[in-house]
């Protein structure tokens, strides 16, 4: 883990206010300094594709904004009459308590003033969330984590066929919105009843207290939601089928839903209609384009660099390599994978296809990478898929960018997924949209 | 370390001194302006309270987050052009970059320079920092920042966790300052020390006083220094008409600019809520007059601040043909617009003092000011100048308004706002602008702070807010189906329930 950080690429554990604001009528209390939030909120929302407040986010998140009193003699009373006013004044379903660096030094009990108006029936949790703790993926684990531990009730019956997502991180992915919706549009159409949990339309508290009653759990990510998924397995016991590749394109989400029908059993007769269908519809547009792929194909890369979390690079290096068939250059991890996870992240790059292999970096620092990915040669101009950071890199090389991973500011994201089979249309027409827009 | 000019210690002798460039640290706004967060009343009673140091705070049980001193000390830092920053706090206290790097990209591109990143990093500070202390990342973090952007000077900006673990990070700065032979300022913007965020500009002109302004080596009585924001310029029109140049700092000035800040002939500001110590402390330590005006905006305003900057630079001659010209150049368009906007019923939500220019100018425009919502509000500035008074000048030019104060509580303005409902809502914060949007209400944000300063400004800001009310069509579509997070009780209630006892 690099000490210094230049470009950030994520923000730190408090970050999981974002997960709570991407759950319908859930709003968050935040407990810490007065400028915390609105940084976080910065980070990972409004400069990351102006992603906006929605409902309860931006300046309408309730927190204690503690100073020196709250240092000095503790915070608890503090909270207590925060937390009094957010239920007089927000029109909320849950509300999770997030603490951050100045309630977590100072040895605030948030636990028990939380406990106090969960033992008057009122549906709230606590995150301890202290800046100082990790990052934002930490975060979002904790928050969920939390969900489950401190309201959740093991369920009476299981659903049959329903499936909870744990996949891309709510505004941290600036295309997260739309890749759940996506999401489930692609589980439902094998047979599945899709638990997605965040976004529009999700289903809010009464979502989440369908989690325990969930057939399985599916952990659609290199490693971020594992600890939930065994958490949920420990409690509930409910099986979890962890796939770590983010399907985008034909190939990668016909495998992706090929494995899901397989391990939840459903008749393979739908989910292969299904599969053709889409296929056919992803393959039609490709077809259609081919021309423009041989005929401008002496300009376009041949070379991609990724600088994204472990989530994307591998989705986009797959759908790269195994669809559109360029050339893998260095892939930068930037969201801190476990120790213990980066061994088979490795392996998953070393054996993208039976003969092509991506050198892996995991590094958070911008600095050193950018001048490694500036020292190589590169016989066509290479395309960097990463952040509004790079385009300076991508410009001093003489090549391609396309802003996919946090922060974005050259873009407005709206609900735009990348994920299946319209997401790889998605990612070709914006890919070669960057390399024409050059011209 | 820095010795004044012999005039500013003959002039200064006999006040209290207000800057200490010996201590890294600062007095707070609650101490040294009399700041608070908390009323409701109206601008004439509130100009009265602070003249006569009646002004108390009140604390409010029921908040909503607002900002901290940080983001205001790194808004200034990160955008000077040969200055590196360096955060020293977990990875969150740095979610802020992105923004400034927005700001300072789109700056460049403005004033025709190609787009950069900005020089920072941070330090991030981690769990076994917290516990053993992280003055080792943070002297890997300034040595990394020295090596990376080959800096003039380097900012460490502290924050809430570097300060509650006890780091002793005057002392490192200090040490590597030495060997790396670059001036190092710590700048004390931790989140919690203030309830006042702007107290973040001051400790990020402090350590701008401190570490890079030096005694002046001559004096240029041609060049005004302007205290701003990163808006347009249009200082530098207007007072080559004075024959004066004007010097626009903290944002996207060079290291240099600011080291001889001191050799200017005066300084003024278009809003005091940034620059009351900025200003004071040149005057103070270096005798550059500080202009004691209220802002340049609306008629009134900006006559009274050319006239005051008129008599410390001896242009009074030519700023009363400047005034005369200018005035007669936008009377016509004027008239019209003041025609077109007359009763309609505004709504300002702004910092303090740009509170203050922003009502001015929708009077100016014809318009009422039905509400308005200050950020914070300081009793006095650092000049202690009544002169200054720029809520005194609102209320003695306009007539009285009602004003409320909060630190920027979005259930405390829609309240209000739905019960105002104000024709247009003009505000200057992001994040709040949404919240008018919402309810249907036509909203112009004012991101550049200098679009309707002084006269060209005034009719330029005109023609926007007519066109904003002129077009609702997204603000009544938006109304229709956004949902508000706020209970039905919330609604009816008194936007001041939460309001406790004077503190």
């Amino acid at each position: 883990m690099s000490t210094t950080i230049e470009q950030p690429r994520q923000v730190c554990t408090l970050g999981g206010q974002q997960s709570v604001l991407a759950i319908e009528r859930a709003i968050p209390i935040i407990h810490a300094g007065p400028g915390c939030s609105g940084k976080v909120f910065s980070g990972m929302a409004f400069y990351n594709g102006f992603q906006g407040s929605g409902y309860a986010g931006g300046n309408a998140v309730v927190g204690t904004n503690s100073c020196e009193k709250e240092i000095i003699f503790g915070g608890e009373q503090r909270l207590r009459e925060v937390i009094e006013g957010a239920l007089q004044v927000m029109d909320g379903d849950l509300y999770v308590v997030l603490t951050g660096c100045t309630a977590d030094l100072v040895g605030d009990d948030t636990p028990s003033v939380v406990n106090e108006f969960r033992e008057r029936g009122v549906p709230i949790v606590h995150a301890s969330t202290g800046g100082f703790k990790g990052y934002n993926h930490q975060g979002h684990e904790l928050v969920v984590n939390a969900i489950v531990d401190q309201l959740l009730e093991p369920a009476t019956e299981i659903i049959p066929n329903l499936v909870n997502v744990w996949s891309v991180l709510p505004y941290h992915d600036t295309f997260w919105a739309g890749n759940l919706h996506a999401l489930r549009q692609l589980l439902e159409g094998i047979g599945l009843r899709a638990n997605i949990l965040f976004g529009h339309d999700s289903g809010g508290l009464n979502a989440w207290k369908q989690v325990p009653a969930a057939a399985f759990n599916l952990v659609l990510s290199p490693w971020c939601g594992l600890s939930i998924a065994e958490r949920l397995n420990q409690r509930y016991g409910t099986p979890f089928l962890h796939y770590p590749v983010f399907p985008i394109g034909g190939v990668e989400t016909s495998n992706f839903l090929r494995a899901v029908a397989q391990y939840a059993k459903l008749p393979p007769e739908q989910s292969e209609a299904y599969i053709a269908r889409q296929e056919a519809y992803f393959y039609h547009y490709l077809d259609r384009s081919a021309d423009f792929f041989m005929e401008m194909r002496w300009d376009l890369p041949e070379r991609f660099i990724t600088f994204a979390d472990s989530l994307y690079a591998l989705g986009i290096s797959r759908f790269l390599v195994n669809e559109i068939g360029i050339q893998p250059g260095v892939q930068v991890i930037t969201d801190h994978p476990p120790e213990a996870a980066r061994p088979a992240l490795q392996q998953q790059f070393a054996t993208l296809n039976p003969k092509i292999s991506a050198e892996v970096v995991f590094q958070d620092d911008s600095h050193d990478i950018a001048q490694l990915i500036a020292s190589r040669k590169y016989s066509q101009p290479p395309l960097i898929l990463g952040s509004s950071w790079d385009r300076d890199l991508a410009r001093k090389i003489g090549g391609y960018h396309l802003s996919i991973a946090l922060p974005i500011t050259d873009r407005l994201v709206m609900d735009r997924a990348y994920v299946g089979y319209q997401g790889g249309l998605r990612l070709i027409e914006d890919i070669y949209a960057a390399v024409l827009n050059t011209y | 370390m820095v010795e004044a000019a012999p005039s500013a210690v003959a002039c200064k002798e006999k006040q209290m001194k207000l800057i200490n460039l010996a201590n890294p640290n600062l007095p707070v706004r609650e101490q040294r302006l009399g700041s608070i967060i908390n009323y409701n009343g109206t601008a004439s009673d509130l100009a009265a309270q602070s003249r006569e140091g009646r002004l108390r705070d009140r604390a409010c049980s029921f908040t909503q987050v607002s900002s901290c001193a940080s983001s205001c000390a790194v808004c200034l830092l990160s955008l000077i052009q040969d200055a590196a920053v360096v955060n020293h706090g977990p990875l969150g206290c740095s979610g802020d970059f992105s923004a400034f790097n927005l700001v300072h990209r789109y700056g460049l591109v403005k004033r025709n320079q190609a787009a950069a990143n900005v020089r920072m990093v941070s330090s991030n500070l981690g769990e076994s920092d917290a516990i053993f202390g992280g003055e080792a990342k943070l002297e890997q973090a300034i040595r990394d920042a020295f090596a990376r952007f080959n800096p003039k000077v380097i900012f460490v900006t502290a924050s809430c966790a570097s300060a509650i673990t006890g780091e002793d990070i005057d002392a490192l700065t200090s040490r590597l300052e030495e060997e790396l032979g670059v001036p190092i300022g710590t700048v004390h913007c931790e989140g919690f020390r203030s309830k006042v965020w702007t107290t973040g500009f001051d400790a990020a002109y402090h350590a701008i006083l401190r570490k890079v302004v030096k005694p002046p080596r001559e004096k240029h009585p041609d060049v005004v220094n302007v205290i701003t924001f990163w808006g347009q310029d249009v200082f530098s029109e207007l007072f080559a008409r004075l024959g004066l140049k004007a010097n626009l700092v903290v944002p996207f000035a060079s290291v240099e600019q600011l080291r001889r800040l001191s050799e200017s002939a005066a300084t003024v500001q278009m809003c005091s809520t940034l620059g009351t110590y900025f200003a004071a402390g040149l005057e103070e330590l270096y005798g550059v007059a500080e202009v004691k005006a209220p802002p340049p905006y609306g008629l009134a305003g900006t006559d009274a601040w050319l006239r005051a900057l008129a008599k410390v630079t001896g242009k009074e001659s030519e700023v009363e043909a400047l005034i005369a010209d200018e005035h007669a150049a936008i009377a016509d368009e004027l008239a019209e617009l003041r025609e077109k906007l007359r009763g309609l019923r505004g709504y300002v939500a702004a910092g303090s003092v740009h509170g203050h220019s922003l009502s001015a100018v929708l009077r100016e425009l014809g318009m009422e000011v039905a509400g308005s919502c200050f950020w914070h509000h300081d009793a006095r500035f650092d000049n202690n100048d009544p002169s200054a008074d720029s809520l005194q000048h609102l209320v003695k030019s306009y007539g009285d308004l009602p004003v409320s104060i909060c630190n920027k509580q979005a259930y405390e303005m829609i309240n209000q706002l739905r019960r105002v409902k104000p024709d247009v809502f003009v505000v200057r914060h992001p994040g709040m602008a949404v919240w008018g949007g919402k309810l249907g209400i036509p909203t112009f944000l004012v991101e550049d702070e200098h679009y309707s300063l002084a006269y060209k400004g005034l009719v330029r800001f005109g023609h926007r807010i007519f066109d904003a009310v002129n077009n609702p069509s997204f603000y009544r579509n938006l109304s229709r189906h956004a949902r508000l997070p706020y209970t039905e009780w919330w609604l009816k209630q008194k936007s001041n329930v939460f309001l406790g006892a004077e503190q």
